[in-house]
């Protein structure tokens, strides 16, 4: 329990939202935003509809298509995906008639849910919002209590302007030290997902704080967030600071002139009271991390880019052994491999996780002046209208396709498989994205999660490479 | 939402951790804005021989005859986690699956199941074992009883007790729809948005002008 009333930033977050306690133990929580894509939204609309529901403040939802429309330049309703055009068609009526902003196909302001929502300023500070799509984990990072739902709830939150809700625990992960030079966010929360594995935040909010975190860009602080589900945190969080101010100040929906300095005056005090009590606390040394690549089929089978392939007995836990094996055979892979040594077909580099212009940055410079490797595709989608306009205006998209990359329209794109675009049967992709689950990028695709640093440098290479061994094998080359 | 009390049915292990909702329907076999047409998809990478095809596994344990009608799941720890689309348990409920037990859950596929009256129960790995053991290589015979009313699971002779956060064995024990719930305290509702807006001004105002001018 907390000292004498001293609060996390959640508990804040919590007390400020929650309309009453219910009788059974949970709260109902006031929800100030609903975010909707047209993956799941059209059917949330449509059985609100049919069960007799209105929307109780169409002002505050927001719906933009981003799952699965086409990423191909010039895109319309249509989608590779058999069916795909019924389901942006139904989300373009039923947002419609339900009087909601949304971002259609051709909106310039159109990207995915989880990059256009903080772009635009429609996620605050001290804020609540929901999306049915698990990765709204993703905006807790300016300090918003941002968390996936699904269709039934997203119809609870429409209709009553709340949800229902059992309150998570307080869990606190301190990363202090300073990351190494091209260890990202990324490297961060695949590491802490393979050390304490991907159930281990069941049942928390967890906030990310120390010295680590506070050097983190806030584009950086959203890939961190967007894997938290990952971890299966009920959501993530990092206390908002000037750099948050700095990013939010002047976006469309932020407030302006009085209001923002009443939201910055209230901003300033979302954070962790010094003594609030955290159930589990957990401390990781940034100094310590390298790069990480995924081998496996959960992001909890990761290890650092130099490293092999753990053989089963170096498993502790006899369920883990059992998964090890079972994801080595989907990805054609053996204990004891080195991660170098692994070649791959494909390189991609997008989705909510690591989609953003400080992400393409990073990734360009690295392809700057050099070429994919002989047979590897390369794919890279901006997360945003917005995002892909500034990456041209910098000349990015000339440095990706010089490269030999593809480049896309703004979307989730080949983050997951929806019946459109995969990478095909058994080719080994890495990719910047969130899940290396089975098939999620294709029947048989094998995934690999990584860094963008770490997918432009692969993509070069053809092998599993960090931007550090690239720059070292190329010097002794030379 | 028909009330949950107690179902009687046949159980298969699943007893791996982490199955994600990718694998229990993948995001192909979502073909119709419904939440219908889910069944036929359930576990579609492992329950086909080829990705797209309808050519049956064999060797996947859905398949199997011994497991024929199975409408309860046993499986490891993380169940339901990835994905936070309702389709898996769309597709479960299509299926005929009525109950999952598991030494843990995705948080938002808990909810979900909660929302659809199927019953999800959080058992230690060393019961799920035990529960498997009983069931051993005869399910059709030794069918598995969950009682939500005395929150007890029964499979022959033996007996195992299992807690639920007692509101989502409430909703479930009654059938209950959240929203018709909710909007019993709609003026509580009220009362709070009013207080909040004129709190936090600057959270709404500018966004009310923002939409209104762009829709009208």
């Amino acid at each position: 329990m907390a000292i004498s009333g001293a609060s996390t930033l959640f508990d804040k977050l919590w007390s400020d939202h929650a309309v009453c306690d219910l009788e059974n133990g949970e709260t109902l929580l006031y929800v100030d935003r609903v975010f909707l894509h047209e993956r799941t939204g059209a059917v949330a609309l449509q059985s609100l509809r049919s069960a007799g529901y209105d929307v109780r403040d169409a002002r505050r939802v927001f719906c933009t298509m981003d799952h699965i429309v086409d990423t191909f330049p010039g895109r319309g309703d249509k989608t590779l995906m058999p069916s795909g055009a019924d389901f942006i068609r139904a989300t373009r009526s039923e947002t419609r008639t339900a009087n909601i902003r949304l971002f259609d196909v051709d909106d310039a302001d159109q990207g995915i849910v989880h990059v256009i929502s903080p772009e635009q300023g429609l996620v605050l500070p001290g804020l609540t919002l929901v999306c049915p799509d698990s990765h709204t984990c993703t905006q807790g990072a300016i300090g918003a209590l941002a968390w996936g739902i699904g269709s039934s709830e997203a119809e609870h939150a429409l209709a009553t302007g709340t949800l229902r809700v059992r309150k998570p625990k307080n869990m606190r992960v301190i990363v202090d030290g300073a990351l190494r030079p091209g260890v990202t966010a990324k490297d961060l929360i695949l590491h802490l997902i393979a050390r304490f594995g991907a159930n281990g935040a069941a049942g928390y909010a967890v906030e990310f704080s120390g010295s680590a975190i506070r050097q983190l860009e806030v584009e950086a602080r959203f890939t961190l967030c967007n894997m938290a589900v990952e971890f299966s945190a009920f959501t993530a969080l990092i206390a908002p600071d000037e750099k948050v101010e700095a990013y939010l100040d002047g976006r469309d929906f932020a407030p302006k002139g009085e209001h923002w300095r009443d939201a910055v005056e209230y901003w300033r005090t979302l954070r962790s009271d010094d003594n609030a009590a955290f159930e589990r606390e957990l401390v990781v040394d940034a100094g310590e991390i390298e790069p990480v690549v995924t081998w496996g089929t959960s992001p909890e089978q990761a290890v650092g880019i130099s490293a092999r392939i753990p053989g089963p007995d170096e498993h502790l836990e006899p369920h883990r052994r059992e998964a090890a094996a079972k994801a080595l055979q989907y990805q054609g892979l053996q204990a004891g491999q080195t991660m170098v040594d692994i070649a791959v077909n494909a390189a991609f580099i997008g989705s909510c996780t690591n989609s953003r212009l400080s992400d393409l940055r990073a990734a360009a410079a690295i392809v700057n002046g050099r070429r994919i490797a002989p047979g590897v595709r390369g794919v890279v989608v901006p997360g945003s209208r917005r995002v892909k306009r500034a990456a041209e205006q910098e000349g990015l998209d000339r440095i990706f396709t010089e490269a030999g990359f593809e480049w896309r329209d703004s979307g989730c794109s080949m983050c997951f498989y929806a019946g459109g675009e995969t990478f095909g049967e058994f080719q080994r992709v890495i990719s910047t994205t969130n899940r290396n689950f089975e098939g999620r990028q294709g029947p048989n695709t094998r995934t690999h999660l990584a860094s963008p640093e770490t997918v432009a440098a692969t993509a070069i290479a053809g092998s599993f490479t960090s931007a550090e061994m690239l720059a070292n094998s190329e010097s002794l080359i030379a | 939402m028909k009330p949950f009390l107690s179902h009687t049915g046949v159980a298969v292990p699943l007893l791996q951790r982490n199955i994600d909702t990718d694998a229990i329907i993948p995001s192909r076999e979502m073909k119709q804005v419904s939440k219908r047409g889910l069944g036929e998809g359930l576990f579609a990478g492992w329950r086909y021989t080829l990705p797209g095809s309808r050519e049956v596994n064999p060797s996947f344990v859905l398949n199997r005859t011994e497991y024929e009608g199975a409408s309860i799941i046993l499986a490891g720890d993380n169940f339901g986690c990835g994905s936070s689309r309702e389709h898996a348990v769309w597709a479960l409920m299509e299926y005929g699956i009525r109950v999952v037990l598991a030494s843990g859950f995705g948080a938002i596929f808990h909810t979900n199941c909660i929302r659809n009256g199927l019953l999800p129960v959080c058992l230690q790995e060393r019961t799920i074992n035990e529960l498997a053991e009983q069931v051993g290589g005869d399910p059709q015979g030794n069918l598995v009883t969950i009682d939500l009313q005395q929150c007890l699971i029964r499979c022959g002779e033996r007996e195992w007790h299992f807690v639920l956060d007692e509101a989502a064995r409430h909703m479930l024990l009654n059938g209950l729809d959240p929203i018709a719930l909710t909007q019993q305290h709609h003026i509580k509702i009220d009362s709070f948005e009013q207080a909040r807006r004129r709190a936090h001004r600057w959270a709404y105002a500018p966004l009310e002008d923002c939409v209104e001018g762009m829709l009208s």
